[in-house]
């Protein structure tokens, strides 16, 4: 389903944050991405919906090579959602508008139908009550609960997931963290990254160590969490497991 | 607690109401209404307004004018500042930065008695100099115009544009449906105050013998003697004005804040 070769990204031509990071995922797989801040798991990350234009490599999303200047990357787009950190909810916009904005400008559905889409995601992810709220009026769960929904609603084939609960209050991770895993349990293929440790043990397919750039190691969680062959691996766990 | 009402303690009531209360706003409504009465009951000044205030459909026209095409000007500079584009980028720029470096005086006489002959020459079409003064104004707040559209979309989060273009959006959508909205909140009171100055510069369309209230201000008061009265009634008239029109702008301003809160 995805597939990167070689992905170099160097950003003003002497910042190396991603060094010839090779990825497959399959579909249906969730693989989770952890490491250091600033190792560049992010980067490696916005290269797969190009949101970031590598320096160097490719990359194959559903068949398509983003590199390539011919693809059409909107409609590459509409196959990948992505959901953020900061969830980047339009503030402007209730939260039903929020959701059915592409749905009608890009997906040409009328008014109605994007409707009917966006409730039903919107019950998927367990708030349909707030759908005529402002982004502003929901806790910071709820806002990433509905960003989940926005990206659901366009079908995607592929959801990237960035660091998807590192901005929300503690009391309110878990809320998210089921709504991924409900997902990643109806089959979607994800990409995560993510510092929950617990949720790559709950869901991950592989996780894949990434530091300075580089892509360390990859296997199944529990082996890595339990013996990680290399030293930067080791060091990373032993900081950030207590 | 026995002692609380002997010891000073540092504790604030709520600010007393002569501390809070607009007086700047009783000065102003007293002088404009000093103004008033002395245009209605005195006869000098009655001659003065007589003469001053036909000029007000020219002040108007050339406002509304210029600032309608100083909004088309700076939306497009503005966005050209921002584009991809090198050759646009730099042509914008250039443009916004020879423009702010020049006071407008000395633009209306370069623009209405220089460029615009020139160009007229060339087209064969006679432009008056009230339309020659009013584009003059327009390339100005064009400029300054084209910071404020700038600023405002460069307000709007990386993030929300990110969050568009993820969903499919097309970089023109996302600029339409995401991006203009929000930087509209950055970018609609300054544009209040460019009208209201746009409204104060039109009083320049003089130095070109536009008749507009300036020049028949000047007119009048060179012909009778009068500088007071005929400098006070023009002066009277654009208070009047600008007062109003910030009155306005303050009531849209807050509308919008409250909408920012997520109210409806």
């Amino acid at each position: 389903m995805i597939s990167a070769r070689g992905l170099t990204k160097t950003f003003n031509r002497t910042i190396h944050a991603v060094k010839n990071v090779d990825l497959e995922v399959d579909a249906g797989e969730v693989v989770v991405i952890v490491g250091p801040s600033g190792s560049g798991k992010s980067t490696v990350l916005r290269c797969l919906n190009l949101l970031e234009i590598p320096t160097e490599g490719e990359v194959i999303v559903d068949g398509f090579d983003l590199t390539d200047p011919s693809t059409d990357i909107d409609s590459v787009r509409t196959e990948v959602g992505m959901v953020f950190q900061q969830f980047n909810l339009f503030p402007h916009l209730t939260v039903l508008e929020n959701i059915t904005l592409a749905l009608k400008k890009v997906r040409g559905k009328n008014k109605k139908e994007a409707i009917e889409i966006a409730m039903e995601q919107l019950t998927r992810v367990g708030i349909p009550e707030k759908a005529e709220s402002f982004p502003r009026q929901l806790s910071g769960g709820q806002q990433q609960r509905v960003a989940i929904a926005r990206s659901l609603a366009m079908n995607p084939k592929i959801m990237l997931f960035d660091e998807p609960t590192s901005a929300l209050d503690p009391e309110m991770v878990k809320e998210v963290l089921d709504v991924m895993l409900k997902l990643a349990a109806d089959g979607m293929t994800m990409v995560v990254v993510t510092h929950e440790m617990g949720f790559a043990k709950a869901a991950a397919d592989r996780l894949v160590f990434i530091d300075e750039g580089e892509i360390v190691e990859v296997g199944l969680p529990e082996e890595i969490f339990n013996n990680p062959t290399h030293q930067r691996t080791k060091d990373f766990f032993a900081k950030i497991l207590y | 607690m026995a002692d609380n009402k002997s010891k000073k303690r540092r504790v604030r009531d709520s600010r007393p109401w002569w501390d809070t209360f607009p007086w700047w706003g009783v000065i102003v409504l007293a002088l404009l209404g000093w103004m008033a009465w002395q245009i209605s009951f005195n006869s000098n000044y009655e001659l003065a307004w007589d003469r001053i205030w036909p000029g007000l459909r020219v002040t108007i026209r050339a406002t509304f004018q210029s600032f309608g095409i100083a909004l088309v000007i700076g939306l497009l500079v503005g966005m050209g500042q921002l584009s991809k584009n090198v050759f646009l980028r730099n042509i914008a720029r250039t443009y916004v930065e020879i423009i702010r470096g020049i006071p407008i005086l000395p633009l209306i006489f370069v623009v209405a008695l220089i460029l615009v002959p020139q160009v007229s020459d060339v087209i064969n079409l006679t432009i008056n100099f009230e339309m020659r003064a009013t584009v003059t104004l327009s390339i100005i707040y064009g400029a300054y115009m084209a910071e404020i559209f700038r600023g405002g979309i460069q307000s709007v989060p990386p993030g929300q544009s990110e969050a568009g273009r993820s969903l499919g959006l097309s970089r023109r959508q996302t600029m339409n449906s995401v991006v203009l909205p929000q930087a509209m909140r950055a970018i609609i009171p300054p544009l209040g105050n460019d009208f209201i100055a746009i409204l104060k510069d039109t009083s320049l369309l003089s130095v070109l013998g536009v008749l507009e209230i300036t020049q028949r201000a000047r007119q009048f008061s060179a012909s009778t003697f009068k500088f007071r009265e005929g400098y006070f009634v023009v002066a009277f008239i654009y208070l009047l004005l600008t007062l109003s029109l910030s009155v306005l702008l303050s009531v849209l301003e807050r509308r919008m804040t409250r909408d920012r809160q997520g109210e409806r």
